[in-house]
């Protein structure tokens, strides 16, 4: 698969769906994609994995037409294009499924799948021919959806599925989709991939963009890895292994499993009790958290994003104030009339990473050096009398730049020119710098490639190891059992359970986010 | 997408303002082509009127002065991304507080009391006047530019109502109050001079310049060596990560706008204590707003806001100059300049941008930039 045909025989195979030949693109000083070159065979689906920054989506973006590559061709079945907007993709017949949904929250299905299609300056015609479409994709792919309901008021699965029906609602024949399981329970990710067999047995290619080696592994028939913007193999699923991918994409050998022995859970650190909150609009986000927290313990809460995990990290934070229940934390309780706040916290030892290192965790405009005091900026260690000491922040800096391998290292660099794994160990070795008693963290490792995740995790189980209690929130089902001791389940703001990681599987857990109950919680 | 390399730091501060400025100047000199004057003799006017001429460097330095103090008013508000508009308002209160001041100690006390007590006096009102939209703004979530610009009504208001009525020179009509006793003068240039048996001709220019100076330095250690301006710049930044990392993000807003309005109020130093030596009506005369200008051209640093003042000083007197040479050019030329000045170096910041980051790339290849 290595080698790439270029003359394809016309009378015995068809032409590949697409073909991708020496394309290249570089943004200012950065080569994002060098050369690249492969074949997606009509039919089929074709995986493409890499790490961030790897030059996946931009290589996307080309084929969409967000981007225009700087030298090479594509060739869309066996035939050169010119692609030059998203237009002329449409056209050809590719479309695409943004990793962030294109929908319109407030519109109904019908009105969503109709945008660029109206039919006139009345929308009756346009309206009767997307449902005549809705009706034939529901039969015809399997993908039912009520055309009359807000897109709103349905669940993410439902949602992508709308998206699904949107890029190929006028007959694409190469969908591809970016990183489309981020947001789904392991039951919708199953769904789609029901979804994504059947548009292929019907003679759709579908490119499946991911960083999960294990959908890979389920579902393409060949994948492609790229790696600093350059094809490094293309291989046959059948004939791969997720430690072989794992080993394409960083360039080295990397151990996917977390080493750890089992956990000395000490004194009670953290005490939830009951703890709710409601937004402004007096929505209930969180309600009945109720857990204990121990000295040397992992615990992990599972859950498809936006159900509460936001909230509850905030409010153990001391960024907001919980409306009901109460918590205490080494000592110190905290009920909806005794605030906290987030100064508070980091006194009495609480460290925190937070969910978003973005919005919260770094200010990107500001040096790597200070964001290495960000939150602690009011030590007494970091000043010459009452002007900041410049020249002990900047060593302290490099000292951590050095023990957590932040690249580059200089510590002037603005935090915005670091990639995300680099930023969010900025943020890692400020926090566990200072030796905290109880840690908090939020998706430790979202956007951050397989090598740093690696070595995050290693830190996470170090910290543990020495006594630190910690609460570890993530979407990613693997990074909870994988380092976890116990584990909480939330769905809808509430807990469904709390098991110990020798009774939990995906499975068990996956039901357990998509609210289901039943016999599976502990 | 725009692909264009990151343009260097020293090249945003310094040669981005430049060819903004050039720019703009070559726009006012299609102008004034236009009204039949040549537009190169009419720049070597304007900068004959605004250094050259005897005691014109005085003029200019003493309208400097006024731009630094807004300018810095500005830019502190803008480092916590508060946008004030209130400059004039909080100049002219400061104004009211100089005025007072001066006036009650004036005739009592010596100059090295009043004096330090009147310009302290001329920020801390300035202080309070922008206090009232900082904390709506911290607390109640008023948007900042708003109130500031109402603050500026009200301020005009009270001002036309305190001159006119309880403040008003016995005896006199015109609304203005009484003149300071010398010991509430701030020291001229040209008197020190005098003194030091060395004569100039005679300008505005006096001690508030030195003021001025010690506040651009003041400015600079506040915002970048202390702890209250990594808060300031980090609520500026992202007011979210600085709720993280434990920084009272309401309470540095309304400092801001305090500190803020203390620059403006500043201002009236200068033209208060300094020139007038009485409190008068509109003495701010669009000083206030013209800070915007000042602190967008000089990228909110202090280096930049000082040649940002200057040049502007420079228009204010060599445009005045102008209206003297020629027949067809009228003061309000400068406006054009200065309006041209705001187009290009705020509404089309970045229009030179990437073309000048591409050139400056294609002429290092690549080297400046690479680690940045």
């Amino acid at each position: 698969m290595e080698s790439i045909n270029t003359e394809v025989d016309l009378e015995h195979e068809p032409p590949p769906a697409i073909e991708l030949r020496d394309v290249s693109k570089t943004f200012g000083n950065v080569q994002a994609n060098k050369n690249i070159s492969m074949k997606i065979e009509k039919g089929s689906i074709h995986g493409i994995v890499g790490e961030n920054g790897a030059g996946k989506s931009t290589l996307m973006n080309i084929l969409y037409g967000l981007h225009t590559a700087d030298t090479g061709d594509i060739l869309v079945n066996g035939q050169k294009t010119n692609i030059r907007s998203s237009a002329d993709s449409i056209a050809l017949g590719i479309g695409m499924v943004h990793q962030h949904f294109m929908l319109i929250p407030n519109f109904s299905v019908l009105e969503n799948v109709m945008v660029g299609n109206e039919g006139g300056f009345l929308l009756g015609g346009g309206e009767e021919e997307a449902i005549r479409t809705l009706k034939h994709l529901g039969t015809e792919y399997g993908m039912d959806v009520d055309p009359h309901a807000l897109i709103e008021d349905l669940p993410v699965g439902i949602r992508q599925r709308v998206e699904i029906i949107k890029a190929i609602k006028s007959g694409a024949e190469i969908l591809i989709l970016d990183e489309p399981t981020g947001v789904l329970t392991p039951q919708e990710a199953e769904g789609l991939f029901t979804i994504l067999r059947v548009l292929r047995d019907r003679g759709v290619s579908v490119l499946l963009i991911t960083h999960k080696l294990a959908e890979i592994m389920a579902i393409t028939d060949a994948v492609s890895v790229i790696r600093d913007g350059e094809i490094v193999g293309h291989r046959k699923t059948s004939d791969t292994t997720t430690e072989e991918l794992a080993e394409l994409m960083v360039g080295r050998e990397v151990s996917l499993e977390v080493e750890r022995g089992a956990s000395e859970a000490g004194e009670t650190r953290l005490s939830v009790s009951n703890l709710g909150h409601s937004s402004l609009s007096g929505i209930k986000k969180l309600s009945g958290i109720t857990f204990d927290l121990h000295a040397g313990e992992i615990l992990g809460v599972a859950g498809v994003a936006g159900n509460g995990q936001t909230e509850l990290l905030e409010i153990l934070s001391g960024m907001r104030v919980p409306d009901e229940g109460k918590f205490s934390v080494l000592g110190t309780e905290v009920t909806p009339n005794k605030h906290s706040n987030p100064k508070l916290m980091r006194k009495l030892g609480i460290g925190h990473i937070p969910e978003d290192r973005h919005l919260h965790g770094l200010v990107l405009d500001f040096e790597a050096q200070e964001n290495f005091v960000f939150g602690f900026h009011d030590a007494d260690q970091f000043y010459s009398g009452s002007l900041l000491n410049q020249r002990f922040i900047t060593d302290h800096s490099s000292d951590l730049m050095g023990k957590f391998d932040v690249r580059p290292t200089n510590p002037k660099t603005k935090a915005k020119n670091f990639s995300g794994g680099n930023q969010q160990k900025i943020v890692i070795a400020r926090e566990i710098n200072e030796v905290p008693k109880l840690l908090i963290i939020g998706q430790p490792t979202r956007g951050v490639d397989i090598g740093a995740i690696e070595f995050i995790h290693k830190q996470i189980v170090h910290l543990r190891d020495q006594g630190c209690a910690i609460l570890l929130v993530s979407v990613e089902l693997e990074e909870i059992l994988g380092l976890s001791d116990r584990i909480m389940v939330m769905n809808a703001g509430e807990q469904m359970g709390i098991l110990d990681r020798d009774e939990a599987d995906e499975r068990t857990l996956g039901l357990m986010m998509a609210g289901i109950t039943g016999s599976n919680a502990a | 997408m725009k692909s264009a390399p990151p343009l260097p730091t020293w090249a945003d501060i310094l040669i981005l303002p430049i060819i903004n400025l050039c720019a703009a100047l070559f726009v006012c000199g299609l102008i004034i082509l236009a009204l039949g004057e040549n537009p190169l003799t009419a720049l070597v006017v304007m900068l004959r009127g605004a250094f050259v001429f005897p005691g014109s460097l005085g003029y200019t330095l003493y309208y400097t002065t006024n731009f630094i103090f807004t300018g810095l008013a500005v830019a502190i508000a803008f480092h916590a991304m508060m946008f004030n508009i209130g400059g004039e308002g909080q100049a002219s209160i400061g104004g009211l507080g100089a005025g007072l001041v001066a006036l009650w100690l004036g005739a009592t006390t010596p100059p090295a009391i009043v004096l330090p007590v009147a310009v302290l006096a001329a920020a801390l009102f300035g202080a309070a006047w922008a206090f009232i939209p900082g904390y709506l703004q911290a607390k109640r979530g008023s948007h900042i530019v708003i109130t500031t610009i109402m603050f500026n009504f009200i301020a005009s208001s009270v001002m036309v109502w305190l001159l006119a009525g309880p403040l008003i020179q016995p005896g006199q009509q015109s609304p203005q109050t009484a003149t300071f006793e010398p010991s509430a003068h701030l020291p001229k240039f040209t008197d020190v001079m005098e003194m030091m048996s060395i004569s100039v001709a005679n300008s505005p220019l006096n001690f508030s310049f030195v003021i001025a100076l010690m506040a651009l330095l003041i400015f600079w250690i506040l915002v970048w060596k202390t702890r209250f301006g990594y808060e300031l710049r980090a609520v500026g930044h992202n007011p979210e990560a600085a709720k993280y990392a434990g920084i009272k993000v309401p309470t540095i807003i309304i400092l801001a706008m305090a500190l803020s309005g203390a620059f403006a109020g500043l201002m009236a130093t200068n033209e208060i204590l300094g020139v007038q030596h009485k409190v008068v009506l509109n003495f701010t005369s669009g000083y206030g707003f013209t800070g915007i200008a000042v602190a967008l051209m000089g990228r909110n640093h202090p280096v930049g806001i000082f040649l940002a003042s200057l040049l502007f000083g420079a228009l204010y007197q060599g445009g005045a100059e102008l209206d003297f040479e020629f027949q067809s050019i009228t003061r309000e030329m400068v406006l054009v300049i200065q309006g041209m000045i705001i187009l290009f170096s705020g509404a089309l910041a970045y229009m030179f941008n990437p073309p000048l980051a591409r050139f400056i790339h294609a002429l290092f290849g690549g080297r400046k930039t690479q680690h940045v």
